[in-house]
């Protein structure tokens, strides 16, 4: 178990007025050249973060962890590079009204948090947050809400993605469950199967 | 009813059959490592704690970023040299084998496979690079993976893995004088298109295909993925035992008669059903060539550049435009004028001993043309020295040609073998993307005889365009 269980959460909500924020965008390809799966945080948004009215240039905006975004989330080249960037910087969640099937997959590989709510409920969080900078969202992943002072939203996450999550397992925690059934593979295995050690030549 | 090849392969490695709408959970027997798109999956393995399940199911080697000169100095560009020195501390740290710059057993990952033995009919073969197809031709499932996938097996020995379908594809009759495999696999690729293959399993089959040495068959299976199959196949026959035999990973006494009859069965059943079939006629094939930036833009040598406006469908046309264009290329323009200012003969396609040894038929007693670069880059540190030992390297570097060291080189833009913006190449590897040898390169795929004629009359050629070659003066 290489992830942390997801049950709830609480942190500064961050409104991101945008939509089609394609992984592009999320982080450039100049940071793909690294040979770290962390410490991608300085790449996320790169190109936005240079522009001093970016909301997350901004004071109680800097400590989010909950991305609330427009619709369109993460679209563009498959990097899973993307889902890096928003944990290193410290968001659990994304909320939007629509996301990218791969990065809703390879999010939800990695531990982060894509939930799927209405455009309009967005928009009030927006609100809400814009209204209040730096107020509180509590996402329940039980409960599927997320709520910021007395508004209660609800979104949509998927059951076999919830329970991956709630458990903390990551593709590889799922498998060594089965553990059992790879020792009992490979005791089975023919002897005469190469392998790479010894070094023959 | 019976099982394909594929499935027959697929059925001996599944650990766990997943439930409803679950993936199966299949076992890898060999793990091949490079620089590129291992080092995060190591790094991932190192934050969660885990170690390597099968060291000995797992082998590294250097080939993407290299140079393939002064391999003695140290990597002049900080981001490869990182890749490398990363590898190289991964495998130090987690029990990996590596064959690094400089080691006899170094190479292109998917020529070491084959030539240690450690790629045997009916494993399942994974590496994060696609054309980890390459060793289908031993009859085994091999396909490329992503990183995450790469740190998954490391951790696990396993991979959970969607079901595919099966693709015949069948070579019936003989090639022609002059054809080879290449140019079987260009023609599947021009038939079916870059997307054909996709959610397949090829297998290829058919007199054309069981004519064909084990090292032109890992040619044919390495380009699969250019059709957007996941893994190309073919039956394991007495020639792939014979290639195996004598291999230092091969079974050996009673374990390689076990190994051969396990191996026999190893074929489609009669009664096997393939959920796609394609035929092609070997005797109808010329030396293919392609003309624009996707495997599947291709034409017969002796023919021209298309007409997009002679295409029928508005995608292909306006893609068929953007690739002329990226090319410096007319419509009509006979593909034989078509003047180069480099050859590459290497790459995990055709860089192994046998290529070798055609591109020296052909160059033999000729001289590259002038104005032309000639590079001839082995696939790996032992076809170098299998080379140097029949005087091939003698006969390239007569011809006016480069004779390097081991590597992936010019098939693609990562390390400094590469095109400069316009430079034309007829080239033996597997992509013409735009940008694929080096920023604003020109690619021209070629089989290994059409990129050696070609250096030689600086026009996309075939050894049949070729004056007689000077004769060694009698004595
Ligand atoms: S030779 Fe080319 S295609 Fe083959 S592994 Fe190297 S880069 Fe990839």
């Amino acid at each position: 178990m290489a992830l942390e269980p997801f049950t709830t959460h609480t942190g500064v909500g961050v409104p991101l007025r945008r939509s089609n924020v394609d992984t592009d965008q999320i982080i450039p390809a100049v940071y793909l050249k690294r040979v770290t799966k962390t410490g991608f945080e300085d790449g996320l948004f790169a190109a936005w973060r240079n522009d001093e009215s970016f909301v997350l240039n901004q004071e109680p905006f800097r400590a989010g962890s909950v991305l609330v975004a427009g619709p369109d989330f993460g679209t563009g080249s498959s990097r899973e590079h993307a889902v890096w960037a928003l944990k290193d910087y410290g968001f659990r969640v994304v909320l939007s009204s629509r996301f990218a099937d791969i990065f809703r997959g390879n999010s939800g590989k990695q531990g982060l948090l894509a939930g799927q709510m209405a455009q309009d409920d967005v928009e009030l969080l927006w609100k809400l947050l814009e209204n209040e900078p730096g107020a509180q969202v509590t996402v329940d992943l039980e409960a599927r809400t997320a709520t910021c002072g007395t508004s209660v939203f609800s979104f949509q996450v998927d059951d076999y993605t919830r329970w991956r999550l709630m458990e903390g397992l990551d593709d590889i925690g799922l498998t060594l469950r089965h553990e059992d059934a790879i020792d009992a593979f490979e005791a089975e295995r023919p002897s005469w199967k190469p392998k790479t050690l010894p070094v023959l030549s | 009813m019976g099982r394909t090849l594929a499935e027959k392969v697929w059925d001996a490695h599944v650990v766990r059959q997943g439930a409803a709408g679950e993936p199966d959970l299949l076992y890898i027997d060999l793990h091949l490592i490079h620089e590129v798109t291992s080092p995060q999956a190591f790094d991932g393995l190192r934050e969660a704690g885990r170690p390597v399940r099968r060291p000995d199911l797992t082998i590294a080697t250097e080939d993407h970023n290299i140079p393939t000169v002064d391999i003695d100095k140290p990597i002049a560009d900080l981001v490869s040299r990182t890749q490398v020195d990363t590898l190289r501390r991964n495998a130090a740290e987690f029990g990996v084998r590596i064959h690094s710059l400089g080691d006899l057993d170094q190479g292109i990952v998917h020529v070491v496979g084959p030539q240690t033995g450690l790629t045997q009919p009916g494993m399942t073969v994974v590496c994060g690079d696609s054309h980890t197809s390459t060793h289908g031709a031993f009859g085994a499932l091999a396909f490329g993976i992503g990183t995450s996938e790469v740190e998954h097996v490391l951790a696990t020995q396993t991979l959970p893995l969607a079901p595919f379908k099966t693709m015949a594809i069948t070579v019936d009759g003989e090639l022609p004088e002059g054809t080879t495999s290449k140019d079987i696999i260009l023609a599947v690729i021009a038939k079916i298109g870059t997307g054909g293959g996709q959610g397949y399993v090829l297998e290829y089959r058919g007199e054309a295909i069981r004519a064909l040495s084990m090292e032109s068959r890992l040619t044919v299976c390495n380009m699969s993925i250019e059709a957007g199959a996941r893994a190309g196949m073919i039956a394991p026959d007495e020639k792939t035992f014979a290639y195996i035999q004598d291999k230092p990973h091969a079974p050996k006494g009673a374990e390689w008669d076990a190994a051969v009859e396990w191996w026999s069965t190893l074929k489609t059943d009669d009664d096997a059903v393939f959920d796609a079939e394609v035929v092609i006629s070997a005797a109808d094939l010329e030396p293919f060539v392609t003309w624009g930036t996707n495997p599947g833009q291709g034409v017969p040598l002796s023919a021209s550049v298309p007409d997009p406006e002679q295409m029928a469908d508005a995608g292909e046309r306006a893609a068929a435009e953007r690739s002329l264009e990226y090319m410096g290329l007319a419509a009509g323009t006979p593909m034989r004028e078509i003047a180069v200012d480099t050859v590459f003969i290497g790459s995990c396609t055709n860089g192994r001993i046998e290529d070798l040894r055609i591109a020296a038929d052909v160059l033999k007693g000729r001289r590259v043309a002038d104005g032309v670069r000639l590079m001839v880059v082995p696939g790996s540190v032992r076809v170098r020295l299998q080379a140097v030992e029949e005087g091939l390297d003698q006969v390239f570097l007569d011809a006016g040609g480069e004779w390097r060291g081991a590597g992936c080189s010019m098939c693609l833009g990562m390390n400094p073998d590469q095109l400069t913006v316009g430079e034309r190449a007829a080239s033996t590897s597997n992509r013409n993307f735009e940008g694929r040898q080096g920023k604003g390169g020109r690619t021209h795929l070629v089989s290994v005889p059409v990129a050696a004629a070609t250096a030689v009359r600086g026009t996309l050629s075939s050894p049949a365009d070729l004056a007689p070659a000077a004769q060694p003066a009698l004595v």
